[in-house]
């Protein structure tokens, strides 16, 4: 069954092509049918190929279809690569993707582009599954641009609000900079090793690559730049909150589960090199933990459900992230996985909450809704359960993996662990709020549930999975370092567990209870300052806006001219001149011809008496 | 009985080329004064003959033949100049009422 592991991505590619190539003509049944069922059909491929992967107990599987490039030396196969890391991702891929799939077919309907946006998601797909199972880095790389481009697509998918436009213009020139960096971070390790195949790239660097030399230093730094824009993590962050402007679905997919966390995929896949340059992984620990805080203090600010969602996810990212940084390979994967599932479901229950309210995103003019939306209501407990890693459910146990090994970590771990714990105050306290301004308080407005076994059935199985996706045990050993089993404490596991959970507390202390005024708080002082300060992001955008975007329109205004278009404008003007010198001598007077063909014979035959 | 002998007086070359000038000039001065399009026709062949003339000079001064055959081309594409000319000047004088080439000149660049 392994050799039909080609189908995985090429089946949702044959139902972008269908979807795209019928112009929209296909009535909304059928174009449901096959988007959902292309991704439906693509999990059972990869469930095929994956059982007898693992059934085979070999460590990996390549699978070359074709060659797609031959040029001296070079030659890049469109080859796929299956091992314990891509077969999770192919999993969460096209497993969530089929749940998401399937709830999109209700969220979307009726929507006059409903063919549109599935063909969208499907090549999105088809992109994010090469992406996963490159054998190589060029492979890699077209992946990682075709999922750019699906999420430029599908942010602008409702292209008629010109925020929506600028809103996927933004996140596509955002993570632009850091697919630059990646890609001549790409080029240098081709240089260096000689080879673009993944594996033998990370033997040649082990072999040739001394720990903390430049080459490795500049190749990481490069990547990691590259995983950053993707992954939305400091300082390329700003474009995420701004991709809700999408539909729903999208952001479930595309901005929680799969494409986001890319990044860390990459630096999963060369992990090889982050060993061999040990600062730069450091960093990227760093990376993870401020952007987890600066996200963390962001969602405690903002009022639109989606974007505190958008905030959590940063952060959560932040959280693999700062589990790469202490060599916890394994566990950011896992989180990953978890992460897939459980922000998923709170993304989709909250795109059922935004049906149910009429498309109202605003969480303050929500509120009381538990009785209303029995449904989204506890589907969103268990979502939000998930994130804040409540004993026993998913999240739970990646997080607690990851923060296990950054305290074990001597390497300077310590900090990031502290970091790592006060961001989970923080989730539980975003979180919370979130829940209980949502569901609880005075009810403002009714909601209605919008009903239907393909809304709640993929929800209900996604709850599940935000469950019990902890105890699932992925496949990752003998593509990572082993790592020492952690054992802490029982009072430093006490104080992981218990000491977030004050921020659930302190939420419904000030939530429900309201026992602190915070629009008196966030009003004024200091207060206002700080609320300002975070709701803005640490004031990247702004710090964005005054260092490149300011400069550049300055430039673009002093230069609307194009100054190296004068010169090709000053040889028209030359040629104009000559022109207008010439066609004066046009008089139309037979006589002034006559007289001109006379003196040139003249001159003619001076010149030839005298020469 | 003792007849003289008679010597032909060769013409020389300079004064027949002279005449060829002076004709020529005479012929270039009419086509840029006049402006009667029949006279301006009239000096283009006063011109074209000139130059006849001095390939017939050269032509006999040298004793070769070819200048004579190029004064054969050059009459017979008077000839047909003429013919085309001619026409064309009429047709532009029953079009238009008048031959005079200021009032003519048109075609300006």
């Amino acid at each position: 069954m392994l050799d039909l592991l080609w189908l995985v991505p090429v089946i949702p590619f044959i139902g972008f092509l269908i979807l795209t190539l019928t112009f929209g003509k296909l009535p909304q049944l059928a174009a449901g049918i096959v988007g959902a069922g292309s991704i439906g059909l693509s999990f059972v491929f990869a469930f095929l190929a994956g059982s007898s992967f693992l059934g085979a107990e070999i460590s990996s599987y390549s699978q070359t279809l074709w060659t797609w490039m031959s040029v001296g030396d070079l030659e890049v196969g469109f080859t796929l690569y299956l091992d314990g890391v891509s077969l999770v991702m192919m999993y969460v891929i096209t497993g969530i993707g089929f749940l998401i799939h399937v709830y999109a077919t209700g969220y979307m309907s009726g929507d006059p582009s409903f063919a549109r946006f599935f063909s969208y998601m499907n090549l999105f797909v088809s992109a994010m599954l090469i992406l996963v199972l490159a054998d190589n880095l060029a492979l890699l790389f077209m992946g990682w641009e075709g999922v750019g481009l699906c999420s430029y697509l599908l942010i602008g998918f409702w292209y008629k609000d010109p925020n929506n436009g600028y809103c996927a213009r933004k996140a596509f020139v955002m993570t632009r900079v850091g697919d630059a960096f990646m890609a001549i971070g790409l080029f240098t390790l081709f240089v260096s090793t000689g080879t673009l195949n993944i594996q033998e790239a990370m033997l040649e660097a082990e072999a040739q690559w001394v720990v903390g030399s430049g080459v490795a230093t500049a190749v990481t730094l490069l990547l990691l730049g590259g995983a950053v824009g993707k992954s939305a993590q400091l300082p390329l962050q700003t474009w995420l909150p701004d991709a809700m402007a999408g539909p729903t679905p999208i952001s479930a997919l595309i901005h929680a589960a799969t494409m986001v966390t890319a990044g860390v995929y990459l630096i999963a896949r060369t992990h090889v090199l982050y060993l061999l340059a040990p600062e730069v992984q450091y960093l990227v620990g760093v990376i993870g933990a401020i952007t987890l805080l600066m996200a963390g203090f962001t969602a405690l600010t903002q009022s639109d459900i989606k974007k505190v969602l958008a905030f959590s996810t940063v952060s959560q990212i932040g959280y693999m992230f700062l589990a790469l940084g202490v060599g916890a390979w394994s566990s950011a994967i896992f989180h990953l996985m978890t992460h897939a599932f459980f922000k998923a479901l709170l993304f989709l229950t909250a795109g059922s909450i935004i049906l149910a309210m009429h498309h109202e995103q605003d969480i303050f003019k929500m509120g009381g809704l538990r009785k209303d939306l029995r449904w989204s209501h506890a589907l969103f407990l268990i979502g939000t359960l998930g994130l804040v890693a409540f004993p026993g459910f998913s999240g739970f146990f990646s997080k607690e993996e990851i923060l296990a090994t950054a305290m074990e970590n001597h390497d300077g771990g310590y900090i990031l662990y502290l970091a790592g714990l006060l961001g989970a105050v923080m989730t539980y306290l975003y979180s919370f709020r979130l829940y209980f301004l949502v569901f609880y308080g005075k009810k403002t407005h009714d909601g209605h549930e919008v009903m239907g076994l393909h809304l709640q059935g993929p929800l209900v199985l996604l709850a599940i999975g935000a469950v019990f996706a902890g105890f699932i045990h992925i496949p990752v050993e003998g593509v990572f370092p082993e790592m020492e089993e952690h054992h802490p404490s029982v009072m430093a596991q006490a104080a992981m567990i218990l000491l977030p959970m004050l921020g659930g507390l302190l939420a419904w202390w000030v939530f429900v209870k309201g026992k602190v005024d915070t629009e008196k708080l966030a009003g004024q002082g200091f207060g206002a300052k700080l609320h300002r300060f975070w709701f803005t992001q640490w004031g990247m955008d702004w710090l964005y806006d005054k260092i490149i975007v300011t400069p550049y329109t300055w430039l673009a205004e002093v230069n609307k001219n194009d100054f190296i278009d004068s010169i090709y404008n000053g040889s028209a003007r030359a040629v104009r001149f000559c022109h207008e010198v010439m066609s004066e001598t046009q008089t139309g007077e037979l006589r002034w011809y006559a007289i001109s063909i006379a003196y040139g014979l003249l001159l003619l035959v001076v010149l030839g008496v005298l020469l | 009985m003792e007849m003289p002998t008679v010597t032909m007086q060769v013409i020389p070359m300079e004064h027949g080329l002279l005449l060829a000038a002076i004709l020529f000039i005479m012929g270039m001065v009419g086509v840029l004064t006049r402006r009667n399009l029949v006279f301006i026709l009239m000096s283009l062949e006063i011109m074209l003959n000139a130059t006849g003339l001095a390939f017939i000079v050269a032509s006999s001064h040298w004793g070769q033949v070819d200048g004579q055959i190029m004064f054969l081309m050059i009459l017979s594409l008077a000839a047909a100049e003429v013919a085309v000319a001619l026409g064309l000047v009429l047709q532009l004088f029953q079009k238009r009422k008048t031959l005079d080439i200021n009032v003519l000149g048109e075609m300006k660049g």
